[in-house]
C-alpha cells in the first residue's frame, strides 16, 4: 500500500518514518495540509505498531473534578465558573473523601484530580486533599493538577515550583495530568486564555516534575482558532521538551467542544480533524510512548478507529467527568469495560488494563 | 505491489498480492477473495483498495446528497420482523396510517427545505387494497415530487393481496405517480438468515424478482444490505454476490447502502452493535466488490457524523440523504440528526465539493 501513499504526495515522509527519522516542522505542516488520511493514517499505524505493538491500552479510573470555580475563565471552556456564578461548586474534603469512599468496591487505580484556578482556597486545601484521599484509599495512584494549577500552588505556597511539587508528592500526588498546555503560542493564549500560565511557563512545571522523578501527560486543544503552524509549533516544543527530561508518558489531543463556551459560534470538530490530530501526533512526537484516543472527547466509535491511526491508548471507564460534558461532549458519561474490551479486540488489538504509569495489571 | 502482512494464517502473502492487483488493475473479484479480504484483510488494505476504486469510478472531487424526507405512511405490519423497532402488529390499537392532510403538510415543509423526493415506505398492512396505494400515489404526484417509495417487500405483498402479477403490480404504480423503487427490505439476501429472523418476509428470490421487473419497466433503485445480525460474513457476500448478478443483468442499481443493524428496541437487544471498524471494512469491501455499482452510500443516521465524514475515504462517494425526517432508525434508540449544511461542512471538510442531487444522480444546480 506504499505506492498510495507515494500517490497523496507523502512519499518521502513515509520513507522517513519507515527509517524512523524525525520529521521536521515542515513534514508536519504538509501532514496537517493533506486530507488523504489514509496515507497519513497508514504511517502512524507503522509507528505505533513499531512502538506499543498490538496492545491497546486503557485503565480503570475515577475522576474527581473539586471545584469549577475559576480565575482564568478561558474562552474555550465551559466548565469554569465565577466564584459568584449560581453553578459554581467546590467539595470540602470531607466530600472528596466520599466520593472515594463510594466506589472502594471497584477495581479503582488511578484517581484524576483536576479544578480550575480558585480564588481562595488556601495551600493546606490541596494537601489535605491528597492525603485524604490516600487515607480512604491508600493504594491508589492520584494524578492530580494539571500544570496550571501546580504553578497556582506553588504561589499560593510562596515556594518554587520544585518544592511544592515536593510537597505534594509527599502528601500523596502520583503524576500529573496533561491538561492546561491548550496551544503553547502566545498568540493563542491571547486570545483566548490571556489569564493563563504561559506555555514557556507549563512547559518548565512539566519540565521540573520530571526532573524530581514524577512523571506527566501533555495535551493540545484543537480545533478552535490556531493554525496548522501553530500546532506544530506545539508539538515541537513538547517534543524538545521531551528530549530534554523524557517525563512525558502519553500525549493527548484534545478536541475543542463549543457548547456553552464563549466561542460556541465555532464547528464542532470532524473525523478527518480528529483523526488527523491523533496520527500527526504520533508521526512527530517520536520519543512519546502513548498516544491516546480519548472516546469522552471523541466518542467511542471514533477512539476504536484511531487505534488504527497511532493511537494504543484509549483512557478508561471515566465516570464523573464534567469538563467535556459541560461543553456538551455527546459521549460522556461512562462506558463499561466490557465494552472497551470488545471495542478493542474488534479493532485487531489486545486489551491490555494498566496502572498510570503503564504497568500492565492485566492482558484480556 | 507492497501491503500490510496479514496477520492471520491461512492465506499466504501471494494470494492477497494477486487480490490487491487484481483490484488495482480493474479486474472482479471472486466471492471466494471477497471473504479472504473481510476476514483476514487489514483496515488499509480495504481502505485504499475501496479509495483507489471510488476515485476511478468519481475522478471529480465531489460528494454528492439528496434533500428528501422520508415518510412513513403506516407503522402497522403483518411481518414482525425480529430486528425491527419501528412497526405494530395489526392487533396493536397505537398503530396508525398517515391522513391525507399530513401527507400533505409534510410534503410541502420537504418543498419548502428544497427537498426534491419524498422516500415514501411502510408496514406491510394487512387489508388495504392496492387501489389505497395508487390514490396516495396520485395525491404525493400532485405536488410534483419525485416519489422514491415502496420496497420490494411491500410491493411483493400488494401482488399477494391483489392477487395480481408483480409486474402488473409495477405498471400500475407507476402510473399512479411511482418513480423509483428504495431498496429497504433486502436486509440478507440469504434464506437462512430471512427465515430466522424475518420470517413473513419476501424471500431473496422474491425481493431480487421485484427490483428486476422494476429495471425491466425501466424504474431505477438502489439496494440496501443490513449486516451485524445473526449471518456470516459468508452470507454478506453473498447478498453482494446477489446484487452484482442482477446489476450484470439490468443495470438499475443507482446506489448500493450497507448500514448496520441497530439492535435498541428490537427481539434481537441482546446482540452487540456493529463497531465502527467493522462498518468500514464492510463498506469498503461493498466498494470492492460492486464492480458494476456507481454509488456507494455513507450511513451517517447510523455512524454519527465522524464515521460518516471518514466513510468518504473507504469506499463512499455519496453521503445519503438530509433525512428532513427518519423514524425506523430513531426508533432503534440511534439519534443522530444532521441538517444540510452540516453535511455540506463535513464534506468540505474532507476536501470535496459537496453537490446536491436527485435520485438518479442528476446534479441539482
Amino acid at each position: 500500500m506504499e505506492s498510495m501513499v507515494a500517490r497523496a504526495g507523502l512519499g518521502d515522509i513515509l520513507e522517513k518514518v519507515k527509517a524512523g527519522e524525525r520529521l521536521t516542522f515542515d513534514d508536519g505542516v504538509r501532514l496537517y495540509q493533506s486530507n488523504d488520511i489514509l496515507a497519513i493514517g497508514y504511517m502512524a499505524n507503522l509507528v505505533r505498531e513499531r512502538l506499543n505493538g498490538d496492545n491497546a491500552y486503557y485503565i480503570y479510573n475515577q475522576h474527581v473534578n473539586y471545584s469549577n470555580i475559576c480565575t482564568n475563565l478561558c474562552k474555550f471552556c465551559a466548565f469554569g465558573k465565577d466564584k459568584d456564578s449560581a453553578q459554581a461548586y467546590e467539595m470540602n474534603i470531607e466530600q472528596v473523601k466520599a466520593k472515594i469512599r463510594e466506589r472502594l468496591d471497584e477495581p479503582i487505580s488511578e484517581v484524576h484530580v483536576v479544578g480550575g484556578i480558585h480564588p481562595d482556597l488556601p495551600y493546606s486545601y490541596y494537601l489535605d486533599m491528597l492525603r485524604g484521599i490516600k487515607e480512604v484509599r491508600p493504594e491508589i495512584h492520584i494524578q492530580g493538577f494539571t500544570c496550571v494549577e501546580i504553578a497556582h500552588l506553588a504561589e499560593l505556597a510562596g515556594k518554587s515550583v520544585a518544592d511544592t511539587l515536593e510537597e505534594l508528592v509527599a502528601a500523596g500526588l502520583g503524576s500529573i495530568p496533561g491538561g492546561g498546555a491548550e496551544v503553547f503560542s502566545p498568540r493563542i493564549r491571547q486570545i483566548t486564555c490571556e489569564k493563563k500560565l504561559s506555555g514557556e511557563g507549563w512547559l518548565e512545571v512539566a519540565k521540573t516534575a520530571h526532573r524530581l522523578g514524577l512523571k506527566s501527560n501533555a495535551t493540545m486543544l484543537y480545533g478552535h482558532i490556531e493554525t496548522i503552524e501553530e500546532r506544530v509549533e506545539h508539538l515541537e516544543m513538547l517534543r524538545n521538551a521531551q528530549d530534554e527530561t523524557n517525563g512525558f508518558l502519553t500525549f493527548i489531543p484534545l478536541a475543542f467542544h463549543p457548547k456553552n463556551t464563549e466561542l460556541a459560534d465555532l464547528s464542532k470538530t470532524t473525523g478527518l480533524d480528529d483523526l488527523k490530530n491523533i496520527a500527526v501526533s504520533r508521526l512527530f512526537l517520536d520519543n512519546f510512548p502513548h498516544i491516546k484516543g480519548y472516546w469522552v472527547m471523541i466518542g467511542p466509535k471514533l477512539a476504536q478507529v484511531a487505534l488504527s491511526f497511532g493511537a494504543d491508548d484509549m483512557d478508561g471507564t471515566v465516570k464523573e467527568e464534567l469538563i467535556t460534558k459541560m461543553a456538551g461532549g455527546e459521549t460522556s458519561g461512562a462506558m463499561a469495560d466490557t465494552e472497551l474490551i470488545r471495542l478493542i479486540r474488534e479493532a485487531g488489538r489486545k486489551p491490555v488494563l494498566r496502572d498510570t504509569l503503564y504497568n500492565v495489571i492485566e492482558e484480556k | 505491489m507492497d501491503f500490510v502482512t496479514p496477520k492471520k494464517s491461512g492465506i499466504d502473502f501471494m494470494d492477497m498480492q494477486q487480490i490487491n492487483d487484481k483490484v488495482l488493475a480493474g479486474g472482479r473479484i471472486s466471492s471466494a477473495e471477497a471473504l479472504i479480504l473481510l476476514e483476514q484483510g487489514d483496515l488499509y488494505q480495504l481502505g485504499f483498495l475501496a479509495d483507489a476504486i471510488r476515485k476511478r469510478k468519481h475522478p471529480e472531487p465531489m460528494v454528492t446528497y439528496v434533500v428528501d424526507r422520508n415518510i412513513n405512511y403506516t407503522d402497522i405490519c403483518v411481518s414482525a420482523c425480529k430486528f425491527c423497532a419501528f412497526f405494530k402488529a395489526p392487533e396493536d390499537a397505537s398503530g396508525s396510517i398517515l391522513t391525507n392532510d399530513e401527507l400533505g403538510r409534510k410534503i410541502e415543509e420537504t418543498l419548502a427545505l428544497g427537498g426534491t423526493q419524498i422516500l415514501l415506505q411502510g408496514g406491510l398492512h394487512p387489508d388495504k387494497p392496492l387501489e389505497f396505494y395508487e390514490e396516495m400515489l396520485r395525491f404525493i404526484k400532485s405536488y410534483g415530487i419525485h416519489i422514491h417509495g415502496f420496497s420490494p417487500p411491500e410491493v411483493y405483498h400488494f401482488a399477494q393481496l391483489s392477487g395480481l402479477p408483480i409486474k402488473d403490480v409495477l405498471i400500475r404504480l407507476q402510473k399512479a405517480g411511482l418513480d423509483s423503487i428504495p431498496g429497504g427490505g433486502a436486509e440478507i439476501l440469504n434464506d437462512r438468515v430471512r427465515s430466522e429472523t424475518a420470517p413473513r418476509k419476501c424471500t431473496a428470490d422474491q425481493w431480487l424478482g421485484v427490483m428486476e421487473e422494476a429495471h425491466n419497466l425501466g424504474m431505477r433503485t438502489t439496494a440496501t444490505m443490513m449486516f451485524g445480525h445473526i449471518e456470516t460474513l459468508a452470507e454478506r457476500i453473498e447478498h453482494l454476490s446477489r446484487v452484482r448478478e442482477l446489476q450484470d443483468k439490468t443495470g438499475g442499481f443507482t446506489a448500493f447502502i450497507p448500514w448496520p443493524f441497530q439492535p435498541d428496541n428490537t427481539v434481537l437487544a441482546h446482540l452487540a452493535k456493529t463497531t465502527a471498524f467493522a462498518y468500514l471494512k464492510m463498506l469498503a469491501l461493498s466498494r470492492i466488490f460492486l464492480d458494476n455499482v456507481d454509488n456507494i452510500q455513507a450511513s451517517w443516521v447510523t455512524q454519527g457524523p465522524k464515521i460518516a465524514q471518514l466513510s468518504l475515504s473507504f469506499g463512499a462517494n455519496d453521503f445519503g440523504s438530509t433525512m428532513i425526517e427518519e423514524n425506523v432508525v430513531a426508533a432503534a434508540g440511534v439519534g443522530f440528526r444532521l441538517s444540510e449544511a452540516e453535511i455540506r461542512k463535513l464534506v468540505e471538510g474532507a476536501g470535496y465539493t459537496p453537490c446536491q442531487r436527485t435520485m438518479d444522480y442528476t446534479l441539482v444546480s
